[in-house]
């Protein structure tokens, strides 16, 4: 393996600035990593060498020419394929949208593109980020590059394992209930979910629009906050973007300083259903940071019970309102239209055929959550407990500065243990889900090996909104500490993988 | 909470606008009479007393600058399209030839 994709954002930009590397050189390493272990992992749904390289190439003139270039400048990233990209085949991993070249990109891709980064291809994910596994795509799983047998957790496990097989140094996800931060936990990487509005939903194929969120994906917590720094901020594309400034998320992961910090342990996030060695390693954690000047007090939440419930009812509620417009008219896939069959049926057909089982289990659910008779009972009472959960982070944020949990009850299962079981998978998300109903910023970050199974365990920091600051600065103080225990980042202690081609 | 029948969720299908094969039903609505058992117990908290949230932050609307600014060009718009004609959208036909 090349040395650079070795390498994080931080060294490479380093490299390009002294002029010892360049960007297409850099480029080019990623892609001949992805030639060579893509085929086992299945990170990428589609690999874009020429923009790719045309890109670097850009940067590279640029920088020849004396320009001042942002910090990830000629740094190559992965971009999850529900993000739009002009021209570059945009999925969603559905079958609903194969071979669609979207004519415009979404205001993430617009930032990263403006700042120099260069995106190498579209990442593998659960069907419309509907998952916790990966294994809802219709292009196939994904597997987590620490032990190709499991799961890389969804729905974003394409960019979290493209970080963790060396396949790029930076990525893009999106988390609706954590489809950053799962698989940021599982495959030993850090997965940042900012603060609902915080990060523009302009391109984004929305899944649930109260929820969704756009974030930064890396191995260290310093190239997370640039990439943040990156693509935040506000955007008049979209209503629902903050207009403030962006916290002061790189000085915060710089200064990464726990000292005097007020952090509550959730009580009602950890017990029965988490696994040993997950709470050992959390707990763990939560002492190195009392030892770095920390104080640490348990802090209860007690609607956090309910938030599953009224998460899989708001979610599949937006998201079969959201998914109506797949329905074979405007654009992707379109079944049935021989001249024989009415609109309505040829969107059925459509729909049939496009969509896989766990979309269409949503999709039902939400409709009948939403159909008449039903709406108050679920619907309505699914929005009064996102008040509760609310005011529950209001009142700990009084004692607290930040909250802190495992990020996930267990490390990564294996490929297909759970998934005729949507309840089990389901509460693979326990721990993540009330950021997102409350839309605070929230973020996991590697905090050791289980000692069951020898995989990574993630700890989640959930911060105020507008706070995204807090979660680096913690995060950042952690990854110090340990990195000191362990020679390195936790990624450096991942198994080598097999080169297939 | 009531549970959901195998002709419910046949139903939901028909409003869904979903296709759904006699076997999907079989495995489809098992599954889904677990999940609504599951989130049910959210009517066990909320009062009547709590006002819902239906958006994460309180957001008001915000408004562009109304200005002419270029848009995609008609060919861009149908790029995507599954049949184009005329600079259109073509669709299925709605009514039979009866009708």
């Amino acid at each position: 393996m090349s040395d650079l994709t070795r390498k994080t954002a931080v060294e490479l930009s380093e490299l390009m600035t002294a002029g010892e590397v360049s960007s297409v050189e850099i480029t080019q390493a990623h892609l001949d990593r992805i030639g060579a272990v893509d085929g086992a992992v299945h990170a990428f749904l589609h690999v874009d060498s020429e923009g790719a390289l045309a890109q670097a190439a850009a940067v590279d003139s640029r920088r020849a020419a004396g320009e001042e270039l942002g910090p990830l400048a000629g740094v190559p990233l992965a971009l999850k394929d529900v993000l739009t990209q002009d021209g570059v085949p945009t999925t969603a991993g559905s079958k609903m949208l194969e071979g669609w070249r979207p004519p415009y990109d979404a205001t993430v891709v617009r930032r990263l593109k403006a700042a120099g980064v260069v995106i190498l291809g579209k990442t593998n994910m659960d069907e419309f980020a509907m998952g916790s596994s990966t294994e809802n795509s219709a292009y196939g799983t994904t597997h987590n590059p620490w032990d190709l047998n499991r799961i890389p957790g969804g729905s974003g496990g394409g960019s979290s394992a493209a970080l963790a097989a060396y396949e790029a140094p930076l990525a893009i996800g999106t988390d609706t209930g954590g489809s950053i931060r799962q698989p940021g936990a599982f495959t030993g990487t850090v997965g940042v979910k900012p603060t609902y509005g915080g990060t523009s939903r302009y391109g984004l194929i929305a899944l649930a629009s109260s929820l969704d969120t756009p974030g930064p994906c890396a191995r260290t917590t310093l190239d997370a906050a640039l990439l943040h720094e990156v693509i935040a901020g506000h955007d008049p594309m979209d209503s629902t973007s903050i207009d403030q400034p962006v916290p002061a998320v790189v000085d915060a992961a710089r200064r990464a300083d726990v000292a005097g910090l007020r952090i509550g342990v959730v009580k009602e996030l950890g017990g029965e259903g988490y696994q040993p060695g997950v709470e050992a390693r959390f707990h763990e954690a939560v002492e190195l940071l009392t030892k770095l000047g920390a104080e640490v007090v348990e802090v209860s939440c007690p609607h956090f019970e309910y938030a599953l419930p009224a998460y899989y009812l708001i979610l599949p509620s937006e998201a079969s309102s959201n998914l109506a417009k797949f329905d074979a008219m405007r654009y992707g896939l379109r079944v049935g239209d021989n001249g024989e069959n009415s609109a309505e049926k040829v969107m059925s057909l459509t729909r049939e055929a496009g969509f896989g089982a766990e979309v269409k289990r949503r999709i039902m659910l939400g409709t009948h959550a939403l159909s008449s008779g039903y709406y108050d009972a679920y619907y309505g009472q699914a929005q009064k407990v996102r008040t509760l959960i609310a005011r529950d982070f209001t009142r700990a944020y009084e004692q607290v500065d930040v909250l802190v949990s495992p990020a996930t009850p267990t490390t990564a299962f294996a490929i297909g243990d759970r998934i005729d079981d949507p309840i089990a998978m389901y509460k693979n998300d326990l721990c993540t889900i009330p950021s997102n109903l409350a839309g605070n910023a929230a973020a996991s970050f590697p905090c050791g090996l289980a000692d069951e199974d020898g995989l990574p365990v993630g700890f989640h920091v959930m911060a105020p909104v507008m706070r995204d600051d807090l979660l680096y600065q913690v995060g950042g103080a952690l990854e110090a500490a340990l990195a000191e225990q362990w020679g390195g980042v936790l990624m450096s202690k991942a198994p080598e993988l097999e080169v297939t081609r | 909470m009531p549970s959901i029948t195998r002709e419910e969720v046949a139903h939901l299908a028909r409003l869904a606008r979903i296709e759904l094969s006699d076997d999907e039903l079989d495995h489809l609505a098992p599954q889904l009479d677990q999940i609504i058992g599951l989130v049910g117990q959210v009517s066990e908290v909320a009062a009547d007393d709590i006002p819902p949230t239906s958006h994460a932050l309180p957001i008001s609307n915000v408004m562009r600058p109304d200005e002419n600014v270029p848009c995609l060009t008609p060919e861009q718009a149908l790029s995507g399209a599954p049949a184009a004609e005329q600079q259109r959208f073509r669709v299925p036909r709605i009514l039979d030839e009866e009708a």
